[in-house]
Parts: structure tokens; sequence; C-alpha cells
């Protein structure tokens, strides 16, 4: 993003936290964007949280070959690894591909097909109406699929060790049980937060200004995931800087 | 009444409009019309506020609309009904909430009350029934009157009617023309269509301002557009064969 593209950002922004036309209205486009975000999202976080979880132990296992080091260390990595990067980053960029995507060619649509100059004609703040419901789904979606997905990536380290004889199943639950600080679990929810926001905001200003033809929406659609991934990387070093 | 005066809009460097005036009153059909890239829509969209314009002033019933807030643009938006050229319908809705969504968004009505009026607005258009169906569901010219029903769903002062011809057939298109004839005088609103259709402006056009390179270059009504002796106008009314062969017959 360019300071142009900044600013437009910022001042979008602006337009979609005025305050609603009709609360009772925009409670439905919450409850509705909630289902798409998060319930929609549930099968996909779980089965690449779980893979991610086994295949973790497997490398930290290959990786760990020595008298000196105690196996359970295997359970606390992965632990530590999932808690504080891999669930909250994963999940963000595999949801910017997905759901990042679908925000910015549902709104780019809208734009070409002047769906969007008719809210305004209406007298509807159209920022507001299509962009804060997707904002609020990612806020409090996005930290409740990070948590799922660290349960699942532990929950698969363990299967995947296990049944690959890596590590006995009491070494790696010793392992996630040693020296667990519960401050982690901030950090990543810190992360889900800023990440849910990055991947609803980022892709709705893509679509919100697009212009032309359904090869413009495309491209605006793929601009979207790129922008976001590096936007959420970016953020991720930031937010670890910050609270680490 | 809807009142422009001296409006200019450029991009860059291309001056789309040029010092354009003009006076619709409410209760007649006045139309804009001129070539493609003649900067009609951009003239409707400098009247609604999609477009700012650099110069001039945009009055509904002497209230200048350019100079206003966010709110106040809100107010006026709330007296105004539109039909798009591509209908806009909200693809995600069917017709019933599509015609019910401004009513959802600015009245207090129950449903029933809300239901009712969908049924009225339905009816006025010919589509009685059809509440159920989505926009990808319908013909061009069902979307249009889809479009013209939530457009009258709030009962708007003013009407605002981009291209409602492109696309149909002739048949459908005097079907269109005579309902914005008819909810024009019905309910005294001040309608505004832009249209390069020369059916159209025979049919209706009781006002007509015809834009020529982003000036204004003939105001007036049907009966008298074919009688002028201004060349651009005539190009462009007499472009065809069938109205050249008819231009002695008005």
């Amino acid at each position: 993003m360019n300071f142009t593209n900044f600013g437009r950002y910022l001042l979008l922004l602006k337009a979609v936290f005025r305050k609603p036309e009709k609360f009772k209205i925009y409670l439905k486009a919450i409850f509705k964007q909630m289902d798409f975000v998060g319930v929609g999202s549930l099968g996909l976080i779980a089965i690449i949280s779980t893979f991610i979880g086994a295949v973790m132990t497997l490398q930290i296992a290959f990786q760990l070959v020595s008298d000196f080091i105690p196996k359970t260390i295997i359970g606390s990595v992965n632990r530590d690894s999932s808690i504080l990067e891999l669930s909250p980053t994963i999940t963000a960029i595999v949801l910017a591909g997905k759901i990042g995507s679908a925000i910015s060619s549902e709104i780019g649509t809208m734009r070409v097909s002047e769906q969007i100059d008719a809210l305004e004609i209406m007298g509807i703040n159209s920022p507001g109406y299509l962009i804060l419901p997707k904002i609020i789904a990612g806020i409090t979606m996005v930290p409740l699929l990070v948590i799922m997905s660290m349960f699942l990536s532990i929950t698969g380290g363990y299967i995947g060790g296990t049944l690959s004889g890596a590590v006995t199943p009491a070494e790696y639950i010793q392992g996630i049980t040693t020296d667990f600080n519960p401050y982690t679990i901030v950090v990543a929810l810190v992360k889900a937060f800023v990440f849910g926001f990055i991947i609803t905001s980022v892709p709705a200003y893509e679509g919100f200004y697009v212009k032309g033809g359904a090869l413009e929406v495309a491209q605006a659609s793929t601009r979207a995931v790129v922008v976001s991934c590096i936007t959420i990387l970016a953020c991720d070093y930031i937010v670890t800087q910050l609270l680490l | 009444m809807i009142e422009i005066k001296d409006i200019h809009k450029s991009f860059g460097s291309n001056k789309v409009l040029q010092g354009i005036s003009g006076k619709f009153e409410a209760g007649v059909t006045n139309l804009i019309i001129g070539g493609s890239g003649s900067g009609k829509t951009t003239l409707l969209k400098c009247m609604i506020g999609l477009h700012h314009p650099e110069q001039g002033s945009v009055e509904y019933d002497g209230r200048e609309f350019t100079s206003m807030n966010f709110e106040e643009k809100i107010e006026i938006r709330k007296e105004i009904g539109m039909l798009f050229q591509g209908s806009a319908l909200f693809d995600s809705m069917t017709v019933e909430e599509n015609i019910m969504f401004p009513l959802n968004m600015f009245t207090d009505q129950d449903r029933k009350e809300k239901l009712d009026r969908v049924n009225f607005c339905l009816e006025r258009v010919n589509l009685e029934g059809k509440n159920k169906l989505y926009p990808a569901e319908l013909s061009g010219g069902m979307k249009k009157r889809v479009g013209i029903a939530r457009a009258i769903a709030m009962n708007p002062k003013y009407l605002f009617v981009d291209e409602p011809n492109s696309g149909l057939d002739p048949k459908t298109s005097i079907v269109i023309d005579e309902l914005i004839k008819e909810l024009t005088e019905e309910y005294n609103t001040t309608t505004i269509v832009v249209t390069h259709d020369m059916n159209s402006v025979m049919g209706i056009g009781d006002y007509i301002l015809f834009l020529h390179e982003g000036k204004k270059f003939w105001e007036g009504s049907n009966k008298e557009i074919a009688h002028t002796e201004i060349q651009e106008l005539n190009d462009f009314v007499f472009a065809s064969r069938f109205m050249k062969a008819a231009k002695g017959k008005f």
C-alpha cells in the first residue's frame, strides 16, 4: 500500500464506523457474516491445524537427536510454537485467501454493478452497511478459530508423535504441561484480533474502490489477498516485538 | 422542482461538463439526451451527489445540495428514487427483499405494512406474485420494473432514471417509458430520465435538455425537437434512416 492508498483506507474506515442507520439490520448482517467467517471456515482450519501440529512434532523430534535433550521438550516446543506463531499466523493467512478474496470480489462486484451507488442514493452509508458487519465478524470469529486451531495443533502433535513413535504419550503430555505461560495465549489472541481486522478491512477496501469490470474485480481480489498476507506478517512482527 | 446552475465537471484535463444549467419541473417527464460521451450520466451523477461538480449548484426545491454535509445529503437522498442502467438490484436478495430494503432501513412500519407496500409497488409495475424470485431469475425488462418498484417504494419526490431502455426490445421499452410517465404524473414527482433512445424522446419527452460535448446545446419539448435548425441536434435526432424518412411527418 502506498501512502495515497493508506490515506484512502483510513478515510474508508472513518466512514465504516459512522453510526448505523438501523442497528437491528446491522445485527442481522453481523450474524450472517459471523456464520460465513467462523462456521464456514471451521473444517478448513481444523484440517490444517491438525496436520501442522503433527508435522511440527515430527520435525522437532528429527532435529533434537541428542541424549542430552529430554524428549518432553518436543511437546513444549510444539505447544509454544503453535500458540504463539503457527495457529494465529497460519490461520490468518489461510483466511486471508478464503475470506479475503470472497469479501473483495463481493464488494467489487457490487461496485461495478452499481449496487453500491444504489445504496448511497437510498441514503445509506454504504461503507458502514457493507464493511462494518464483516470487520466485527472478523475480530470476533478469528480469535475463536485461533483458539480452536491451538487446541487441534497440539492434539495433532500428540497423534503424529505417538503414531510415529517419535515421542511417547507420557513424554508429550509432560512436555505440553511443563512451564506453561498463560501470557502466550494473550499474545496469540491479540494477534488474532489484529489479523481478523486486517483480513476483513483490507479486502473490503480493495473491493470498494474497484473501477471497471470483471477483470478489475479479479485483480482487486488477488491484490487483496497479497496485501492482506504481507500486512499480516508485518503486524505479526510488530505485535510480537511489542508484547514479548 | 430541481434546478441546476452552471455545472462544471472535469476528469483530469478532460472537461466533461461545461456550464450546464436547466430547470426540471415536477409532474412532467424531463429528459437529458445526447450522444455517447456527451456528459449525460456525469450530469446525473453530479445531481445526485455521486460526483462533486467543481463549480455550480444543484437545488432541490430551493435546497442547495452540493454544499450540504453528509447528514444533510442523506436527508435529501431519502426523497430520491433511482433506476440504474443495469437495474442495480441486490443479487443476494429476492425481489421482495429488494423492494422492502429501503422500508426496513428508514421506516418503523411492521412487516405486514411493508409487505402491503411491496405488493402495491409490484402490482404497479405489473409483477404481482414475483416476490420470491431472485434477480438472476428475471429478464432484463423485469429487472427494470423491479428497479422501478424499489425506486418508488418510499414515495420519492424526485425520480432519476439512467438509460431505462438499454438492452430492452422496443415493445418492453415502450412499457417502461409509459410506466415512468404514468408514475410521474400520478405522484407529481420530479422525474429526470437520461437516454439516447429516440422513441423515448418522441414518446415521453415533456422537457428535453440536449447535451453535446459537455455543453447544453438546446432545450425544449418533444413537439419542438423535430423543427430546430441546430445542426448537432438534427444530426443526433435524425441519425437513423427511419427517423430521416419520418422527418417531414413530425
